[in-house]
């Protein structure tokens, strides 16, 4: 017996070792399922903002020490320093920050740095200019050292990290000769201007200006970073070049506009250092580039670009002020200080680099978390059952329309002039015009995958699009998008205001749209992985187009899919998949809002519901239950093992292969059931669709449409006429 | 000649760009065309070029060591620190030497094992060695160099066939250096690796230890500098790590053409970058041109030989490797 034999037989063992029903064990599993939400780690974890834990860990701890072993850290006084320096490396932190998102690197910050206060020194001391015109001239001189890094970089194609080194080299030399030459001049001047001592020392709501000016900066640069155009160039730049220029962004302006953003940014810094300090020396901005670079990948902002934010080059900063100032107050001997900083650099790009590599390995190990789910024995479907699910061959002679036309029709439904709609893999509408049905041709292409379909007063197909939302296509074939989103419920980790995988629709007599969206944990193409979890992740959402808004109504089922209103007009049926049964939710009358069950414990996993002509409704089964999964749904731990060791190929999840039709009445009775037993015309049923006597059967495997004649079919009823009252 | 034209690459135009200087300088200046002078000229570079031959090593490797200059000047100190307090002058130097081995075997297994990108490994690990050694191994920033050494100092002051000692070094370093990377397995293991990581692991290649070799190679040729130098001037500073130097290292590295994307280049192209950073410098200090304004002049040469070789290889965005800076 090789090995992966002996742990198959292992699990089986275990599964086989399921704690009988009833059992205390069962109880315990249940109540862990029930009320320990260990789901929410993965959903935590595949949010981007994630990546910050780690900075932010660090700078409490950073915090926390010195606080704990330095007397007086957090004096006023000392917190107001050091805040106000903050501010300063802040600014320049920020700009190095757009540069190594987009792709690049800035060597040169020190010398442009200490250009700036050198400016601002003589500008003010030497030639007494306002304050204002001093900081213009000093943002704009900085900002242009950034715009030739940023041309030679940007336009010229020159390697970042050498030609900012080359200017680091020159401007520092420029600085050093114009020290030589004007030091005295400068130290020697006065500038007496109460706004410049505002700015060098003064406080804002007991913050420091620099720091309040730099906490605004912050909050815009993250909104010019995360929600403009700008911002998302350079994000787009920085995570990949070629891709970012294949879909026609400018990378050279992309690039250079990063390097003047920088040097604006330094420029401000410098202004308010020449404020603070007035230090006409030759020591300032000295290593600032080292500094910056250790606060930005202290932060979390990956080298290579792509990947970063304010808030990150906002930690980064503090927990490099910090350290530097705690250093120098603690007393510490020379050198502990580079010592901590590298050491805190090394464990955090450490970190960084493989937080990026291993991020989706352990996202995917830990996403996946199956629940308890208990169902109870199924009932029988052999042949010589007493019941209504016996199978039998009434799907036998069912005859084939648009045999390799049609790609995956996971729905049809028929306008008031009786042509036939689908909807097909390949993200088209197909169209089957009347009588015969014999040609389909393209009659929309929306995209994604056209799901469940309804038609509306005027024959407008209303269609879920799977990936998409819900669109609708007019009798010339206009397609329109009706909502892809809905209201964000106020507790949920994921982002649930997007629509993922809506599946079925129906329309209320006053136009209300009401649709399922299968689950908000998963896209389209990972429904086997929401199948294994059975978690309650599904919900029924409302769009109403006189208002155009839209609403989730119900939250917590379990893979609802189909939808049909009932025949009054005061409630919708539902179908939940992976919790075999129908609901009824309550749109209208006493009851509105409410959800009561109406048939459960189905032999198989219902998928779409229709209206039949006699009152009754039709329901599709795509795939039969098996004891193996029930059991398995009640050991979630074997779940979870399975879904990270063995390829998702091989899990055990529902089979969609072979399923039925069944009829049930409106107070959920099973009236009878229709098998294809040969599995050669149509064993694969997502939806049927009775029409003027026939039943027209769709599956989202197949490559073709089934059309049965009814044997008791109303032959002169159809849809659009039994909910709009057309002929 | 015309293939030598026809084929120009950032070598060839620093090579140019030297010789038209050395003829400019020779008719200009008086007296910069004597044995003398030349002779003072190689003593002035010869360190700075020990140290671009030993970083050229990483380069080549897509690497770089922005530690060099720390582990450098760290490593010697200790050494002459712990000779002053007492211990044998050859025992003192092994185990500087050993300080600066660790340090190459510590970056090298940040970046090869950690797989944390060289600038930022060894942007750290300078820090540390900076911040460790001053803190736990020397008592002051300068270490003198104490007559105990005794004839050590002839490394940095001796002259040899008339030739001092640090040019001699430097030479002999270069060729160990070249000789290496042309013709052992490591070397051609070093430009495979830097030419193309992925490619030279399916290969079979021991990307890891070749990575760590090299780090352990250029912390050796580090040490052996900072021997020169402090031998040379007497004291070690521990302050350079705080200086330009680095930069001015990786300048002369990259001026002669060595990619800093891995994989081209050799020792004679540090030869060359740094002939034309010596043969300037010289001839800016007859000239007595201000060390400020030389830096400037200097960072514009630089400038020019990037814009060059740009323009002669330019790049492109289809092949652009991801975080290539």
């Amino acid at each position: 017996m090789n090995e992966s034999a002996a742990n198959a037989a292992t699990e089986a063992g275990n599964v086989a070792s399921a704690d009988p029903k009833g059992s205390t064990g069962e109880a315990l599993v249940r109540f862990r399922y029930k009320w320990i939400p260990t789901h929410i780690f993965g959903e935590l974890l595949s949010k981007p903002w994630i990546d910050n834990i780690v900075p932010a860990t660090i700078l409490l701890l950073v915090v926390a020490y010195f606080g704990s072993t330095v007397p007086n850290f957090f004096l006023h006084g000392n917190v107001m320093d050091g805040t106000r320096q903050i501010g300063e490396l802040g600014f320049v932190v920020i700009g190095m920050m757009f540069v190594v998102v987009g792709g690049g690197i800035d060597l040169s910050v020190g010398s442009n740095f200490a250009l700036g206060n050198i400016l601002a020194l003589a500008l003010t001391n030497v030639f007494g200019l306002p304050v204002p015109v001093v900081f213009v001239a000093v943002v704009a001189t900085c900002s242009f050292i950034g715009l030739i890094n940023g041309i030679l970089v940007g336009y010229f194609k020159l390697r970042a990290f050498l030609t900012t080194l080359v200017m680091l080299i020159g401007l520092r030399a420029l600085v050093d000769t114009i020290l030589l030459k004007y030091a005295l001049t400068i130290s020697a001047g006065y500038y007496d201007d109460d706004f410049w001592y505002f700015i060098g020392d003064g406080s804002v709501l007991g913050m420091p200006t620099s720091l309040a000016l730099f906490l605004v900066m912050a909050v815009a640069m993250h909104m010019v970073l995360s929600r403009t155009r700008l911002g998302w160039h350079i994000m787009a730049v920085g995570g990949s070049r070629r891709s970012a220029h294949n879909a026609g962004i400018s990378l050279n302006r992309t690039v250079c506009i990063s390097y003047v953003i920088c040097g604006s940014f330094v420029g401000v810094s410098a202004f308010f250092y020449a404020a603070r300090l007035g230090n006409g020396g030759s020591y300032p901005g000295v290593g600032l580039e080292v500094l910056a670079l250790t606060a930005v990948i202290v932060g979390g902002i990956s080298l290579g670009g792509g990947r970063g934010s304010v808030v990150k080059a906002v930690i980064g900063t503090m927990i490099v002020q910090i350290i530097s100032l705690g250093v120098v107050q603690a007393g510490l001997l020379s050198g502990a200080g580079q010592l901590v900083l590298g050491l805190i650099l090394l464990a955090a790009i450490g970190f960084n680099v493989r937080w990026v590599k291993n991020q989706d390995k352990v996202l995917s190990r830990v996403y996946m978390s199956p629940t308890y789910f208990d169902l109870p024995a199924a009932p029988s479907t052999a042949q010589e059952a007493d019941s209504p699910y016996a199978s039998n061959d009434r799907l036998g002679d069912v005859e084939v329309i648009g045999l390799d036309q049609v790609d995956g029709a996971e729905d049809i439904v028929f306008d008031s002039s009786d042509n036939l709609f689908c909807g097909d893999r390949r993200g088209n509408i197909m169209r089957f015009d009347a009588p015969d049905y014999d040609t389909g041709r393209v009659f929309a292409h929306i995209g994604g995958h056209p799901l469940g379909m309804a038609v509306d007063d005027k024959d407008r197909i209303v269609v879920c699009v799977g990936g998409m939302g819900l669109y609708r296509v007019d009798q010339s074939a206009n397609v329109e998008k009706l909502t892809d989103e809905t209201n964000r419920s106020l507790f949920a980790i994921i982002d649930d205001s997007r629509l993922r995988l809506t599946d079925d629709c129906d329309i209320a007599p006053d136009g209300r749209i009401f649709f399922s969206e299968a689950t908000i944990r998963f896209d389209m193409s990972s429904w086997p992985s929401d199948a294994l979890e059975s978690r309650a992740s599904g919900r029924i959402v409302c769009y109403d187009p006189k208002r155009d808004i839209t609403r989730t109504v119900a939250r917590g089922l379990t893979f609802p899919n189909g939808i049909t209103l009932s025949f009054d007009g005061q409630s919708i049926l539902f179908a939940e998949s992976w919790a075999c049964r129908i609901s009824r939710y309550w749109i209208e009358g006493p009851k509105a809002g409410k959800i009561e069950r109406v048939v459960e414990n189905l032999p198989g996993y219902p998928d779409n519901i229709n209206r039949a002509s006699d009152g009754t409704y039709w329901l599709a089964l795509m795939g039969m239950r098996s004891p193996a999964l029930d059991l398995a749904l009640r050991v979630p731990g074997f779940r979870k093992r399975m879904s990270q060791e063995i390829s998702n190929d091989e899990w055990l999840y529902p089979n969609l292969n072979t399923g039925c039709i069944v009829r049930f009445t409106e107070d959920g009775q099973i009236i009878e059931s229709l098998w294809d037993k040969s599995g050669e015309n149509h064993p694969m049923i997502t939806s049927m669709r009775e029409h003027k006597g026939r039943l027209y059967i769709g599956g989202i495997f197949n490559n073709r449409i089934g059309s049965l004649k009814l044997k008791s079919g109303d032959p002169n009823w159809t849809g659009p006429a039994s909910y709009w009252g057309k002929a | 000649m015309r293939s030598f034209l026809h084929n120009l690459n950032q070598e060839r135009i620093v090579f140019l760009l030297f010789l038209a200087i050395f003829v400019a300088f020779s008719v200009i200046l008086p007296g910069f065309l004597n044995a003398n002078n030349l002779v003072l000229l190689l003593q002035g570079i010869s360190v700075l070029g020990i140290l671009g031959v030993g970083l050229c090593v990483v380069v080549i490797g897509r690497g770089i060591d922005l530690s060099m200059v720390a582990t450098m000047a760290l490593s010697v100190a200790w050494a002459l620190q712990l000779n002053i307090d007492g211990m044998n002058l050859y025992l003192a130097l092994a185990i500087g030497l050993g300080g600066a081995v660790l340090v190459g075997l510590a970056n090298g297994a940040l970046i090869a094992y950690a797989e944390i990108p060289p600038l930022f490994a060894t942007l750290a690990s300078g820090a540390c060695v900076y911040g460790f050694g001053r803190l736990a191994l020397i008592h002051s920033d300068l270490v003198y160099v104490t007559p105990a050494v005794g004839d050590l100092t002839l490394l940095g002051q001796g002259r040899f066939l008339s030739i001092p000692m640090p040019v001699i070094v430097f030479a002999v370093i270069a060729v160990i250096v070249g000789l290496v990377l042309r013709y052992t397995k490591f070397g051609r293991f070093t430009y495979a690796v830097g030419d193309n990581y992925a490619t030279a692991r399916v290969s079979g290649v021991p990307v890891r230890h070749v990575i760590l070799g090299q780090y352990v190679l250029t912390s050796t040729v580090a040490f052996v500098a900072g021997i020169t130098q402090a031998m040379a001037v007497s004291s070690m500073n521990t302050r350079i790590s705080d200086t330009l130097l680095i930069y001015e290292v990786i300048l002369v590295v990259v001026l002669g053409g060595v990619g800093l994307s891995g994989g081209r280049g050799g020792v004679r192209n540090v030869i060359v970058g740094t002939l034309l950073i010596g043969t300037f410098l010289n001839g800016m200090t007859i000239l007595d041109v201000q060390y400020t304004t030389q830096n400037a002049i200097k960072a514009l040469i630089l400038l020019i030989a990037i814009i060059a070789d740009t323009l002669v290889n330019p790049r492109d965005e289809q092949t652009a490797q991801h975080g290539d800076i």
